[in-house]
């Protein structure tokens, strides 16, 4: 797998001498490229104006339904956005990210509805159980190239689809985990869509920031290196193993706090959300909205958002249509939608030069 | 006791022989283009689906059969042409994503043409059990071990002795090279597209009197095909056999002896196991490099 194609990867963290106006796209302070108006979203701007716009959201959604698409693809979004940093930019294909998911979701509804501990403490929990486990993987599988990590990561989601499954007096086995109470602030339920949406919107906010400043930072572009040559990695004294090992945890971990937030918000898991099929779902999302880019999966969001509700109507046809739309886009738009503004403007651009 | 052991050990030879030819499939493609591919295993759905909707047309099962894996065969091949061959930049990254794609039409299209309730038609021969050494066995599960030898054999001369199998094999160990020398990759890859449908097809036709067939069951034979060539070593062709075999005993044995509830769950922590041990798998090369 070879670093996408764009255009510009900065080489160190550009710092802009002023800061870039919120409305238009952040142009190069410096540079070959300075004469030319990049559709580039690199900013912080742009995440905080679109998650500013999704304020709006619950005001004036037309019915609840509406605000509780929007958790489940915030919710999504934190689940692609995650497996993007480790699959996208740093080339490493993971098919247990539900897993990861389910094991947040799992540990955290458990922890409530067995014993009755907190939600507020639940998802530190949920986030420290994935990152265990994706230590308990990572460690072995990351020290091997090639689908070694696909395999173990695939072994692993087809063993907590299992246990999820068999372990009925702790999970509920096939009926589902019940009972979950959801986060409370003051002593104020947070149990409806419309209260439990600031908190996914912050917490979703904060990990696209954090993916973001990690990317900027000295590790991601470690990271990135490592996907494009783990061997020239190395050679300039990336320790690939531990930046892979460290980024697969990171990603697990945030998996792990959509899980938590995802059963305190439904008040429910159930085992099939969390297998195999979905985790390769995740990847599908990634790479249909963009492998590797920053707003890939954002697009990758809305597609898995969108896509099913509009072929509600089709029933026995959804699976069909699904694939067929899904075939079409990897054949014409390899690089995902994400890539599309900038595939177009390139197009136009080469016509008339 | 022992009857018991014998027994297990049949059915896991059985069940094993099923995931050697799924693994098989999947390692010619992966020879070929360095891809998983996820459409493994809607194969064996198909071949088992059209073999049950034509189980009464023609004079035998075996002869039914035949003409299943045959039409599943260029299914495959038509398949390659239509969604790998039109890509521009293959890599081994956006094969697997298509074969994801491919693997959710194709078992829509079995869902929508072939229906959603599991079928079956009688094995291959007339008493459904013999006795053995003690234990009664299933007919069936002979026929799929023989007919999985015999697979297995004729691949062998195949990419031995024929020189568009030795064409497959220098494609696959360096794809310049080979086309420098005028064999024509495509045609290899379209070629592996059409072993693996075969393959996948012939194990869901020999296995669905014993299991029926249902079009939902693609993703989980493609997943046990995977981890088969994994646990063998990828890319291997013995190491399919060997990987299937095991992964089959792992499942019998285990089901019987610890739990059939986890049985999915004992195979697969085993496997993983093994791979963190011998991470190339039993007899697996440098696919796999290590850090």
């Amino acid at each position: 797998m070879t670093a996408s194609p764009r255009t510009a990867v900065p080489t160190s963290h550009p710092i802009p001498a002023q800061p870039p106006s919120p409305a238009g796209p952040a142009i190069e302070p410096a540079g070959p490229r300075k004469n030319r108006v990049e559709l580039r979203f690199d900013g912080h701007w742009p995440l905080i104006l679109v998650w500013l716009l999704l304020l709006l959201i619950p005001l004036v959604a037309s019915n609840n339904y509406v605000v509780s698409l929007a958790n489940a693809a915030l919710i999504n979004l934190i689940l692609i956005a995650s497996l993007n940093l480790l699959m996208g930019f740093g080339g490493q294909i993971s098919l247990g990210h539900a897993g990861f998911f389910g094991l947040g979701a799992y540990a955290s509804g458990i922890l409530n509805a067995r014993w009755g501990i907190d939600a507020w403490v639940g998802l530190p929990a949920a986030v420290i159980v994935a990152s265990l486990a994706a230590l308990l993987i990572g460690i072995p599988a990351l020290r091997l190239r090639g689908l070694y990590l696909s395999m173990a990561t695939l072994g692993f989601n087809s063993i907590l689809f299992v246990l999820f499954n068999r372990l009925v007096g702790l999970t509920g086995g096939p009926n589902g985990l019940l009972g979950v109470k959801p986060f409370s602030l003051f002593g104020w339920p947070l149990d409806n869509e419309i209260r439990a949406f600031p908190l996914i919107w912050l917490l979703s906010f904060l990990v696209m920031l954090s993916i973001r400043h990690l990317l900027q930072s000295r590790t991601g572009r470690a990271l990135r290196a490592v996907a494009t040559n783990e061997m020239g990695a190395d050679a300039v004294g990336i320790d690939s193993f531990r930046t892979k090992l460290l980024f697969f945890v990171i990603a697990a971990a945030m998996a792990g706090l959509a899980g938590s937030l995802y059963v305190h918000t439904n008040q429910y898991a159930s085992p099939e959300t969390f297998d195999i099929s979905n985790s390769i779902l995740l990847v599908v999302m990634v790479a249909l909205g963009g492998s590797g880019t920053n707003w890939g999966p954002v697009a990758g969001t809305l597609i898995l958002t969108i896509v099913p509700q509009l072929l509600l109507d089709y029933e026995d046809a959804e699976l069909m249509l699904f694939g067929l739309g899904m075939l079409i886009v990897l054949i014409v738009f390899p690089a995902g939608l994400a890539g599309l503004p900038q595939a177009l403007v390139q197009r136009f651009r080469s016509r008339r030069p | 006791m022992s009857t018991t052991i014998l027994q297990l050990l049949v059915s896991g030879i059985g069940t094993g022989s099923i995931y050697a030819l799924i693994a098989l499939g999947f390692n010619v493609v992966f020879k070929s283009t360095g891809a998983m591919n996820f459409a493994q295993g809607e194969w064996v759905v198909m071949g088992g689906m059209i073999a049950a909707l034509m189980a009464n047309s023609f004079s035998s099962i075996a002869v039914t059969c035949l003409v299943a894996v045959l039409l599943v065969t260029i299914f495959g091949m038509l398949s390659e042409r239509l969604v790998i061959f039109p890509l521009r930049r293959p890599n081994a990254l956006l094969i697997t994503l298509v074969s994801i794609g491919l693997a959710i039409c194709t078992r829509s299209l079995v869902m929508l043409l072939l229906g959603k309730k599991p079928v079956g038609y009688p094995g291959f021969s007339k008493s459904t059990t013999i006795w053995m050494g003690g234990v009664s066995i299933q007919t069936q599960t002979l026929w799929i071990i023989g007919l999985t030898l015999a697979f297995l054999a004729v691949m062998h001369l195949f990419f031995e002795r024929t020189i568009l199998g030795k064409a497959l094999r220098a494609a696959a160990a360096d794809r310049e090279a080979a086309a420098i020398v005028g064999i024509k990759v495509e045609t290899t890859v379209l070629l592996s597209f059409g072993i693996a449908a075969f393959a996948g097809a012939l194990a869901g036709a020999i296995i669905t009197p014993l299991t029926l067939a249902s079009y939902d069951q693609g993703a989980m034979f493609s997943f046990k095909g995977f981890s088969a060539a994994m646990l063998g070593g990828v890319g291997s062709l013995p190491g399919a056999v060997v990987g299937g075999l095991a992964l089959g005993l792992l499942e019998s044995l285990g089901s019987f002896y610890i739990s059939s509830d986890f049985k999915d769950a004992i195979a697969f922590a085993v496997l993983l196991a093994i791979l963190f041990a011998r991470p190339t798998g039993f007899l697996g090369r440098a696919d796999i490099v290590k850090v």
